[in-house]
């Protein structure tokens, strides 16, 4: 055996630009950084040689002209006096809203159908077979105009509710009604209300920050409760049992400040050919989000599937000989091991479902691309603008989304010693 | 001494007894899988319902199906004399009438073989790289792409020569500059083919074309649409992206810092945006980056962009078979003296694609899918664009599960197809003993 001896320096020569491993990353790093700036040079120039022979100069004060449009659906203040920005900002809000109900239902549906397709019963696991593969080989698209199509093709005309003997019924006791051009909801009220809260750009309900606020300092103290019967048990050995105050520390303080508030629901009623009261919600919002959810869900319940199957079974097995029954067994054992694997691409499945929210358009969901990549654009005519506007909006979205998720990935991570 | 008891002793065996009904065939298999238990039981009862009750009510509208009929109302009539007053059917005759329309756009009709002959030219080019059994055609797999451009749009026929040839002379080149360095080969290729392309391949092709017309008529991309257009968008995007993510996803991996920022850059920009906007930018902003006064074609820009929006994903999805890798590998390879890109393609890509394969077949699939959202640039897809086509004829208007399902399960097949064919190629790469 023969040790290395010192590695030769024979000095820097031009020719180990290309025969040296150690220099050679350099050139090709050199070559392709001109190679870059070459090809973005060329396309800076060429833009601006295209936007001065157009005599457009890229500028973004279109933003604080009147807008002019009305929007179908929005959740601020807005009418067609408002601004170009107030009518993004509004579909802003819109993309997220969706985006928002249809994360938590896809989540919902697809847990649930992960975990059926794992059912030792026959009949249950095949029809979720059946769901997901029919669901996930044919396009989003397909879905929601199918739903829309649903929406508006299936259901009555609101003048259908007119009249002592009407053709159409509304459901849940008079409270709701599906029409063609809108689902007519209660909407909830206050006798007492506190007002709003003025946000420069936007107004938010004082009532519903209070019942925010309330339902977030009672799990604050139901944590705390469990904590402290942890403790209890950690000492004595006995939980002292606290079902009964979680129960009460989150129902109890929303339900009593509804009842301070005067909380009452204001029905939607038949006047002349329309509904009038209540909340009258387009049913492009319903179709995207039931579209946008059976879809995510199907790409979650594969995961959740895959997440549960990644748990080796001697850990089921190992918790069966212990004596823990079957629910704790998936609630103490299973499940913790299993979202290691699942949260990651859930968060990318979120994502996904906000970027596929721009389908939108197919429905006229008025969502970020129909309100400044539709119809903004087509007015001003400012495409650059309103496209990298609409890009960076959605990167700062997903950046958001995927800094969330991995701050709650960090916490469900198995804690390897 | 008192005689010895008798002993007992069975001179032959009971013969085995049945099992309880409980345990053995239809039984045994229905307490299993569908009646364990009273909830597993009410699910099983309640699923079984909702089956045999969707059936009941979709089955006299498939069953009352015409066929051939000129318009909605004519199709309506016919159910209603053959059925009865209040009798409701399917009327697939939309399909049948429309047929072309859905599997061509508004291609010319008298040119209808030149995609039918392109679509079969592709099955037979795609028949080397699926199955091992035909790897003698993989020079067809090459070449086809070229003929198929001819084909689809037409001009004149020099064109595939030109387009190939600028391959030949990056090929030239590569061999001239590889002993130098596979990535300066590279690079050299690709600029050698691209000022072949944009400089020399024209007059080429004038030239020839001067000595042998051989022409096809011109078909404007603005005529294709249906199945035509998503398999155009979706077999070339797939193509294209599969190199170039297996290129982002090395560089994502790279030692060279600026190449590493670079593709980090691009695949998570990518990422992140939507697939419409980036069409919107191919249909609003591309003409903008060219030189003044550049046409190019719609498809060609809607083609550009859904190949990087699949490259980003299949660079990740290449990135996670590569981080599966053991070390060992890279430093075998390391201790071979192969060189960096001798060891990507002898030793990690193997590996790391057949790792991938359900990963890249998955973007694959949504690819495929994806290419319904032309529509949002006002090409004609096969789902909503040639459907409001129909349906914006008087005679058809109205329309709308036929249509929906018609496409709809094509899509189903093709995307079933290539989910199936992954767990075959999965099966067969199996190497292991697990």
């Amino acid at each position: 055996m023969s040790l290395a001896e010192k590695r030769p320096d024979s000095g820097f020569r031009l020719s180990k630009l290309i025969y040296d491993s150690q220099y050679r990353g350099y050139t090709i790093q050199f070559l392709f950084l001109c190679a870059l700036a070459l090809l973005i040079g060329w396309l800076v120039d060429n833009a601006y040689m295209n936007l001065a022979k157009l005599g457009i100069t890229p500028n973004f004060s279109f933003l604080t002209n009147r807008a002019g449009y009305d929007i179908s659906f929005k959740l601020i203040h807005y009418t067609n006096d408002s601004t170009h920005g107030r009518a993004a900002l509004v579909g802003l809000i819109n993309t997220l809203f969706v985006s928002f109900l249809g994360c938590i239902a896809a989540t919902v549906l697809g847990v649930v159908v992960g975990v059926l397709r794992l059912s030792k019963n026959w009949v249950i696991a095949r029809l979720m077979t059946i769901y997901v593969e029919v669901v996930r080989n044919v396009p989003l698209l397909l879905w929601l105009l199918v739903i829309f199509a649903v929406f508006t093709e299936a259901t009555p005309a609101p003048r259908d509710f007119r009249g002592a003997n009407p053709s159409a019924h509304m459901w849940l006791w008079n409270s709701m009604a599906v029409t063609n051009r809108y689902v007519a909801l209660p909407a909830p009220e206050f006798f007492r209300s506190l007002g709003n809260i003025d946000l420069v750009v936007f107004k938010v309900s004082l009532d519903l920050l209070a019942l925010v606020a309330v339902v977030v300092l009672g799990g604050l103290a139901d944590r705390a409760l469990r904590n402290h019967a942890a403790r209890v048990q950690e000492a004595t050995g006995r939980r002292p049992t606290t079902w009964w105050a979680t129960v009460l520390l989150y129902f109890g303080p929303p339900i009593a400040l509804l009842a301070i508030l005067g909380f009452h629901f204001d029905y939607p009623k038949m006047t002349g050919f329309n509904f009038t009261g209540g909340m009258l919600a387009p049913n492009s919002l319903f179709a995207l989000w039931f579209g946008l959810t059976i879809y995510t869900a199907v790409y979650i319940a594969e995961i959740v599937r895959a997440g549960i199957l990644a748990v080796s079974k001697g850990q089921t097995e190992a918790a069966y000989a212990l004596g823990l029954r079957p629910g704790r067994t998936m609630r103490l054992v299973v499940l913790p091991q299993a979202l290691r694997v699942i949260v990651p691409p859930m968060i990318s499945q979120f994502l996904n479902l906000t970027k596929n929210s721009t389908l939108a358009a197919a429905v006229s969901y008025p969502d970020l691309g129909a309100t400044l990549g539709g119809v903004t654009l087509n007015q001003t005519g400012r495409a650059l603008e309103s496209i990298l506007l609409m890009m960076v909006t959605y990167l700062i979205i997903s950046l958001l989304i995927s800094i969330a998720m991995n701050l709650f990935n960090r916490r469900v991570r198995l804690k390897e010693r | 001494m008192s005689q010895a008891p008798e002993a007992f002793c069975r001179s032959e065996m009971l013969p085995p007894r049945e099992p309880p009904l409980s345990q053995r065939g239809a039984w045994k298999w229905l307490h299993e899988n569908m009646f364990s238990s009273i909830p597993s039981g009410a699910i099983s009862v309640l699923g079984t319902g909702l089956v045999i009750w969707l059936v009941v009510q979709l089955y006299p509208w498939f069953a009352h199906s015409v066929w051939t009929a000129n318009s909605l109302n004519e199709c309506r009539a016919i159910i209603t004399k053959t059925w009865g007053e209040g009798a409701d059917g399917a009327c697939w005759a939309v399909i049948h009438e429309r047929w072309n329309q859905y599997l061509y756009g508004f291609y010319p009709s008298d040119a209808y073989w030149r995609p039918d002959l392109a679509f079969l030219l592709m099955l037979v080019s795609l028949l080397p790289v699926l199955f091992a059994r035909f790897r003698k055609l993989i020079w067809f797999s090459a070449i086809f792409p070229a003929i198929g451009y001819w084909l689809i749009w037409g001009g004149s026929f020099w064109v595939i020569p030109a387009i190939l040839a600028g391959f030949a002379v990056g090929g030239l080149a590569y061999r001239l500059t590889a002993r130098l360095s596979a990535a300066v080969g590279l690079a050299a290729a690709a600029l050698v083919a691209v000022l072949w392309w944009l400089f020399l391949a024209a007059p080429a092709i004038g030239l020839l074309d001067s000595v042998a017309p051989l022409k096809l008529e011109f078909v404007e991309s603005r005529n294709l649409g249906g199945f035509l257009l998503s398999f155009i968008i979706g077999f070339c995007a797939i193509t294209f992206s599969l190199p170039l993510g297996i290129l982002l996803s090395l560089g994502r991996r790279s030692d060279l810092p600026i190449i590493k920022t670079s593709c980090v850059l691009f695949i998570e920009f990518i990422r992140g945006v939507p697939l419409i906007t980036l069409l919107f930018t191919a249909s609003f902003l591309l003409a903008y980056f060219l030189p003044p006064g550049t046409t190019f074609d719609l498809v060609l820009r809607v083609v550009i962009m859904v190949t990087f929006f699949a490259a980003a994903y299949i660079a990740e999805v290449i990135r996670g078979g590569l981080a599966a890798i053991p070390r060992g590998q890279f430093e075998a390879s390391d201790s071979l003296g192969l060189t960096y890109w001798q060891a990507q393609r002898l030793i990690v890509m193997p590996q790391a694609l057949k790792i991938s394969i359900p990963g890249i077949v998955g973007v694959f699939i949504g690819l495929f899918k994806d290419t319904t959202l032309v529509i949002f640039v006002a090409l004609l897809d096969p789902l909503k664009g040639i459907t409001d086509a129909v349906r914006g004829n008087a005679s058809w208007n109205g329309i709308y599960w036929e249509p929906y399902i018609f496409s709809g399960t094509i899509f189903f097949v093709f995307c079933f197809g290539m989910s199936r064919y992954a767990m075959y190629l999965e099966r067969k790469l199996k190497t292991d003993h697990h």
